[in-house]
């Protein structure tokens, strides 16, 4: 019989590697490009749409576009005119903010670029300084260095601010805003009171309940009409407002989402160890469930992050909005492809770093605990 | 019914060698009348093991000692303090009672060491140096040291419920309560498990168990309490109450878990 060649006693056959066609470049292709007929065919479809379509448009971007110049004429029209994204740039960046006054917006971004690097870079030390840093004193030396008013700084109305500096900021404070205020509107969604609760399912339905254009209009036009005579509030503080409030209703929902994805026996077990409700939820139940939950978070965000465009409807200029001013410019007029390009690559920087962000520390946190 | 009282010899003497007292304590889940009449007094030092059908009320019996459950008539005093609903006496009492549950309960998120310490740093105000120390006493006892910087989703199941055992021991507790500890494990490692919480039963420890192992009651219960539709129906030493059961229910009970 067969079984007279075996070489090795039972229990202890040793671990072999698998045949080469299953590992390697020749196993990956195999096993993603040519493993059936229908995958012959879509790796074909697939190589001749990137012919049709990436072929033309990168040589649109790059190698027939213009770059050199100061004017329009400088443009061959052969491809992208990059010359027009250059002359507007400032204003793509900054709105109308005060040429001489740059430095104070290049600064508050600076700060922001350096503490946010070494709170997300693994390694850097005082990680907890950085981030109390972040969030308690920055936001007040950032509206300081931006609005002035004080330490002999120019006041700049946020009528002049605008482009990526106004997205940015609208972004930012609904996301620093919208994240504790959803983790608290969920936690009381979830309060044994009845009155907490009603009032955060209350609040959480209305604003839900609404598009955010029309949270934005009544920010604007309709909240005016309920204040005093002569209370004015800026424009931009009434929207960041309207924004923070609505991401802060979905947040909740997320947030909610994790709450109950994590068993009882957490609880129990917290609360066997004699662990208050408010050490149950920020030790065990909160870390917890935001963990899970960060996929949507980080959607959350990326949605509000693009959401801000919708500003423009109440007259402040955000990113798009200035690349729509400037293609509408007598003297630009015919390059509105490229605005376009511009505004959407600088949205796209923006959310496909949250997303990428977001992957690592999903990986970062794992423990291996599938339960 | 009265024989219950009359079983626990020790009921009248002095109120400090007293852990746990359950005076006509009833429970219901919505309709459902789970606990009956339960009179039950605990004394320090005293090993409990408590068994019955499923859904007799056994694990909800021990989970009102600590409040996890709420009992809706009756007096439950533990360690000289009545249970009821002050947050801050609950939460005083949860200190110094600690719990073993079927499914571990872990924190995941959190390593081994850091599940231990967690309490003792948080209730206890225990500096952290001293709760590590004190952490990896408590899982050198139950013979797992080197797994400290783990996390749980890392080890075994009979690994897991010895660090939730060390973690329920961090707290310096006076009484522990185990819910079916060895319910959830494979056969391989419902030893190690055993063999941990009677080193524990042999240091003086007040403890009280929801158990199906027999061998275990026969070895370290100072008591057998046998339930059945929430009520407590007989209790006797293990000797007695496995060789000499009173009720028909209980001999039917041993005669099905004794035989197979």
């Amino acid at each position: 019989m067969a079984d007279t060649t075996q070489d090795y006693t039972p229990g202890s056959h040793p671990d072999l590697p698998p045949p080469s066609s299953e590992v390697g470049v020749i196993g990956w292709l195999r096993h993603n490009l040519f493993a059936t007929p229908l995958d012959w065919a879509l790796t074909i479809l697939a190589v001749y749409l990137i012919y049709v379509l990436v072929v033309p448009a990168l040589d649109w971007m790059l190698f027939s576009a213009d770059w050199a110049g100061e004017t329009r004429d400088d443009c061959s029209r052969e491809g992208a005119c990059w010359v027009f994204a250059r002359v507007w740039s400032k204003v793509f960046i900054y709105g109308r903010y005060p040429v001489e006054e740059l430095w104070r917006v290049n600064l508050t971004f600076i700060i922001q670029f350096v503490g946010l690097a070494a709170l997300m870079i693994p390694g850097v030390p005082y990680k907890k300084w950085t981030g109390i840093f972040l969030l308690i004193p920055y936001p007040i030396i950032a509206f300081f260095l931006l609005y002035g008013g004080a330490f002999g700084l120019e006041p700049v109305e946020t009528s002049l601010w605008g482009g990526l500096m106004v997205t940015l900021v609208i972004a930012e404070v609904g996301i620093v805003a919208s994240l504790p205020i959803g983790i608290v509107l969920a936690l009381g969604r979830r309060s044994k009171m009845p009155i907490i609760r009603a009032i955060c399912v209350a609040f959480i339905e209305l604003w839900r309940g609404v598009p955010l254009i029309t949270v934005l209009f009544m920010a604007s036009v309709m909240f005016p009409l309920f204040m005093p005579e002569g209370v004015n509030f800026d424009k931009l503080l009434r929207a960041l407002i309207g924004v923070a409030m609505f991401s802060a209703a979905y947040m909740a929902e997320v947030v909610r989402g994790g709450l109950q994805a994590i068993p009882k026996g957490q609880y129990e077990a917290a609360q066997a160890l004699g662990l208050s409700y408010p050490k149950v939820m920020t030790f065990i139940v909160l870390p917890q469930a935001l963990k899970l939950v960060i996929p949507g978070i980080v959607n959350t965000f990326i949605g509000l992050f693009k959401d801000t465009t919708l500003v423009l409807i109440i007259g402040l200029f955000d990113l798009l909005g200035v690349v729509q001013l400037a293609a509408t410019n007598p003297d630009w007029l015919g390059f509105a492809v490229e605005g376009y390009v511009v505004a959407a690559v600088g949205f796209w920087i923006f959310c496909f770093a949250m997303s990428r962000y977001s992957m690592y520390m999903e990986r970062k946190l794992e423990t291996g605990h599938k339960r | 019914m009265s024989e219950a009282a009359q079983a626990s010899p020790l009921q009248t003497s002095m109120s400090e060698e007293i852990a746990i007292q359950m005076i006509d304590v009833h429970k219901w889940y919505g309709e459902f009348h789970v606990l009956k009449d339960i009179k039950l007094t605990v004394n320090r030092g005293e090993r409990i093991v408590i068994c019955g059908p499923s859904g007799s009320g056994k694990s909800t019996l021990i989970r009102c000692i600590n409040r996890l459950e709420e009992h809706q008539r009756g007096q439950i005093i533990v360690d000289g303090v009545e249970l009821t609903n002050d947050v801050k006496q609950i939460d005083a009492i949860r200190s110094e009672v600690g719990m073993v549950f079927q499914h571990f309960n872990l924190f995941p998120h959190l390593t081994v060491l850091e599940n231990c310490t967690l309490a003792p740093i948080w209730v206890r105000k225990t500096p952290k140096s001293q709760a590590d120390e004190e952490a990896m006493e408590m899982l050198t006892r139950v013979k797992i040291p080197e797994q400290a910087q783990k996390y749980p989703g890392q080890l075994s199941g009979g690994q897991q419920q010895r660090v939730a055992i060390a973690r329920s021991l961090c707290m310096n507790p006076k009484i522990m309560l185990f819910d079916e500890p060895t319910s959830a494990l494979d056969p391989e490692m419902i030893k190690e498990v055993l063999d941990t919480m009677i080193q524990l039963a042999e240091s003086g420890m007040t403890m009280l168990c929801v158990t199906h192992e027999m061998g275990f009651a026969k070895t370290v219960a100072d008591r057998v309490i046998f339930m059945d539709e929430g009520e407590i129906i007989e209790q006797n030493r293990p000797h007695e109450f496995f060789n000499n059961p009173q009720s028909d229910r209980t001999k039917l009970f041993l005669s099905q878990i004794l035989t197979h």
